[in-house]
């Protein structure tokens, strides 16, 4: 009790941490900061509240079930976690996949990545005081939720990939409705944009506030937003394509500055972006089978390997190392995105004010689930 | 009945308990429209479960804040942690003392003679509203402070610098409107803006804008609502209380949010008065009440209150400083010299 005090008076310094429980550190995050008053003198976040041994799990749990895991990493992006699993374990069996499975996979990460930005967006605007965005994007997340409830039966944990493809093929009608819900999408960002991008207090609150340069950028290992915020083009789909995403165009939006407002516009234009993905799935499904032969209890030979997939949040790798004939991991290590990209906190808002931290947090775009795992 | 005690104690005493009753009703009921007109901003319902089309939800958030525990946090200043929520309700519902809701009435021939239907009208009000608004920051510090957290603390803090920052530019625009009415009694204000034919706006315009955006930095509201920002102090300087003591100080904001607004109509909008009180033909408009136009603009000013909060993100504590020393108060200053120059050249 008389170590925070101590600290307290002294040097007219005070230390407050923030969080794990607090409004806006997306879940259990807690940082612990010294102030001058509202200057943040340095910051340190604390991770671990989440804590599942989600890592040691895999190594009990056979190769297909391990894929349920994976949907509580990063829990509002199930869909992409699937898929980096499933990439890596076809990578290690040799499997490929069929090409319909391959789309149907392209358009529901795609839609992930909608849904996550969406609810980035949301959280991201009201962390900055902004609180009617939260409701217009959930609007349109329920709709992809809902989506997701048609093909697979659930909403947000979706286990919805299999090791061979995916675990159904799209039921009657639903090509329709998520061709409507892609038509309609580009119009709802433009709505979002109406209330943010041209703002003046946004644009303050966002313009030059956390900051990093490419080289940064590069050093820490950000992926994702955060380093294309920094004008580095780089992104899984296009340098180390997985599934089809060779067969699709579009483009990858970069920023220029580094700071907030830019990760900002290039989450937008991702948005944009998945949706032209989308569209181009839904316009050239094949038609043939959904699952590649897979035998029913799978063994690998001894091996390792590294497998990523672009995640809403950025890079999302699983090590995975088998032994001779094993049914489950040996080990099994994930890369998550957030965990990475959370350690350039301290150094983006170092010498800043408090209200750019939750800027910060925001634009990081974390999620406890896949940091602590 | 002597005469003496009839017009001192008895007709003030039921001016005041109506003012207070009225009043308090119109504060809860302010909780729920905002709700409503946020949710319809919103693309959503709002409260609609308790009572027909949820109209009684303001009975139930009461009920619910009566009931709750009261916690007093371990460390805190016991007795100044109580006194702050009477500091800042206080001095809200006492303004309501002067301001004037319409001319002298007799109630449609109820009453025997014509009374006013505000508490007092003294020579000084408008000095009196200033003053007495600017003891409620007392309630913010001092609550802050006295509830031994960290997140209060700097909430009040920031409160602090806010209120004082934002007197000032508002001062200046209240000045811009005694050059034009000559008088600090609010009632003369708004016979002045009958007699010159003129809602004070349209030549104040400039000192209206600043007057607002001071209110509404006043207030504590969105895009200023620094000292309550939910993201950044989780609840700013009333992060520890709770049950009635919170009440007051979320009644507290809606009452200032009133007298803000009452403020605006009386100084900029007429007061009372219908739209262009003097042009003959418009004389149907008449027909309305004078209170009711009142509380039309007040309604229409705390609608535009709701709209921010629906539509602008939060400035930043600096930002914040910024736009009041270096815009609102040079160009409140700029705005005094022009109306005075204006006066002048019109009253020679």
């Amino acid at each position: 009790m008389s170590e925070p005090f101590e600290t307290l008076f002294e040097g007219e310094e005070m230390e407050l941490s923030f969080g794990p429980q607090h409004p806006s550190t997306h879940g259990v995050l807690r940082v612990m900061l010294k102030l001058d008053g509202e200057k943040i003198l340095d910051a340190k976040p604390i991770i671990g509240y989440l804590h599942r041994g989600t890592e040691k799990l895999f190594e009990k749990e056979p190769f297909p079930q391990c894929i349920p895991h994976t949907d509580r990493l990063d829990y509002v992006a199930a869909a992409t976690n699937n898929q980096g699993f499933v990439v890596a374990m076809e990578k290690l069996l040799g499997i490929t996949i069929p090409p319909r499975a391959a789309y149907i996979r392209m358009i529901l990460a795609e839609l992930q990545r909608i849904s996550s930005h969406l609810l980035w967006l949301a959280t991201h605007a009201i962390d900055l005081g902004a609180i009617t965005p939260f409701f217009y994007t959930f609007r349109e997340r329920e709709e992809i939720l809902d989506m997701f409830e048609a093909y697979c039966g659930a909403r947000l944990t979706l286990n919805t990939m299999k090791i061979g493809g995916v675990p159904f093929d799209l039921p009657d009608g639903w090509v329709e409705t998520c061709s409507d819900y892609i038509n309609r999408l580009p119009a709802h960002i433009a709505e979002y944009e109406t209330l943010l991008t041209g703002n003046r207090i946004w644009k303050k609150r966002t313009i030059g506030v956390g900051v990093i340069s490419a080289e940064e950028a590069i050093e820490w290992g950000l992926t994702g937003p955060p380093l294309r915020g920094s004008g580095v083009k780089w992104d899984i789909r296009k340098v180390f394509p997985y599934d089809r995403y060779d067969e699709i165009e579009f483009e990858i939006p970069i920023g220029k500055n580094g700071d907030t407002y830019d990760r900002y516009l290039v989450r937008m234009e991702e948005m944009r972006q998945s949706a032209r993905i989308v569209r181009q799935c839904l316009d050239r499904l094949p038609d043939g089978p959904v699952m590649a032969r897979v035998p029913k209890v799978i063994r690998a030979t001894e091996g390792m390997v590294y497998a990523s997939v672009e995640a809403p949040k950025g890079e999302l790798g699983y090590f995975i190392v088998t032994t001779e004939k094993a049914t489950e991991p040996y080990r099994c290590h994930v890369r998550p995105p957030s965990f990475i990209n959370l350690q350039a906190l301290p150094d983006m808002v170092r010498g800043r004010l408090v209200p750019d931290q939750e800027a910060v947090i925001g634009t990081l775009d974390i999620v406890l689930g896949e940091i602590d795992r | 009945m002597d005469q003496p005690l009839y017009q001192f104690i008895v007709i003030p005493l039921v001016k005041i308990v109506v003012i207070l009753g009225v009043l308090s009703l119109i504060v809860a009921y302010l909780t729920f429209f905002e709700r409503k007109v946020l949710a319809y901003i919103q693309v959503r319902l709002g409260p609609n479960r308790v009572g027909p089309r949820g109209w009684l939800q303001p009975v139930a958030d009461a009920l619910k804040l009566l009931v709750k525990e009261d916690l007093v946090p371990g460390g805190a200043q016991k007795f100044v942690f109580m006194l702050a929520p009477a500091l800042i309700i206080v001095p809200a519902f006492l303004v309501f003392a002067v301001i004037p809701f319409g001319p002298a009435t007799r109630l449609f021939g109820l009453l025997p003679e014509a009374i006013p239907p505000y508490l007092t009208d003294v020579n000084i009000a408008l000095l009196f509203v200033l003053g007495i608004s600017s003891i409620g920051v007392y309630g913010i510090i001092l609550g802050g402070w006295a509830s031994n957290n960290k997140f209060s603390l700097m909430g009040a803090l920031r409160s602090g610098a806010q209120m004082i920052s934002y007197e000032v530019p508002m001062g200046f625009a209240i000045i811009s409107v005694l050059l034009m009415a000559g008088s600090l009694s609010l009632v003369k204000i708004v016979e002045a803006q009958q007699s010159s034919h003129l809602w004070f706006i349209f030549p104040g315009l400039l000192g209206f804008g600043i007057y607002f955006i001071c209110g509404v930095a006043e207030t504590n509201r969105n895009p200023f609502d620094l000292p309550e920002a939910e993201s950044e102090l989780v609840a700013g300087f009333h992060t520890e209380y709770s049950g009635m003591k919170f009440a007051f100080f979320f009644l507290a904001e809606y009452t200032n949010m009133l007298v803000v607004s009452s403020l605006a109509t009386v100084l900029f909008l007429g007061g009372w008065l219908r739209p262009f009180p003097n042009v003959a033909w418009l004389g149907f408009l008449g027909i309305v009440p004078p209170f009711v136009w009142f509380a039309l603009k007040v309604a229409g000013f705390i609608f535009v209150y709701l709209w921010f909060r629906g539509t602008f993100p939060r400035y930043r504590f600096d930002q914040l400083m910024h736009v009041g020393w270096k815009w609102l108060l040079p160009l409140s200053l700029a705005n005094v010299l022009l109306v005075g120059l204006i006066v002048l050249l019109v009253k020679g």
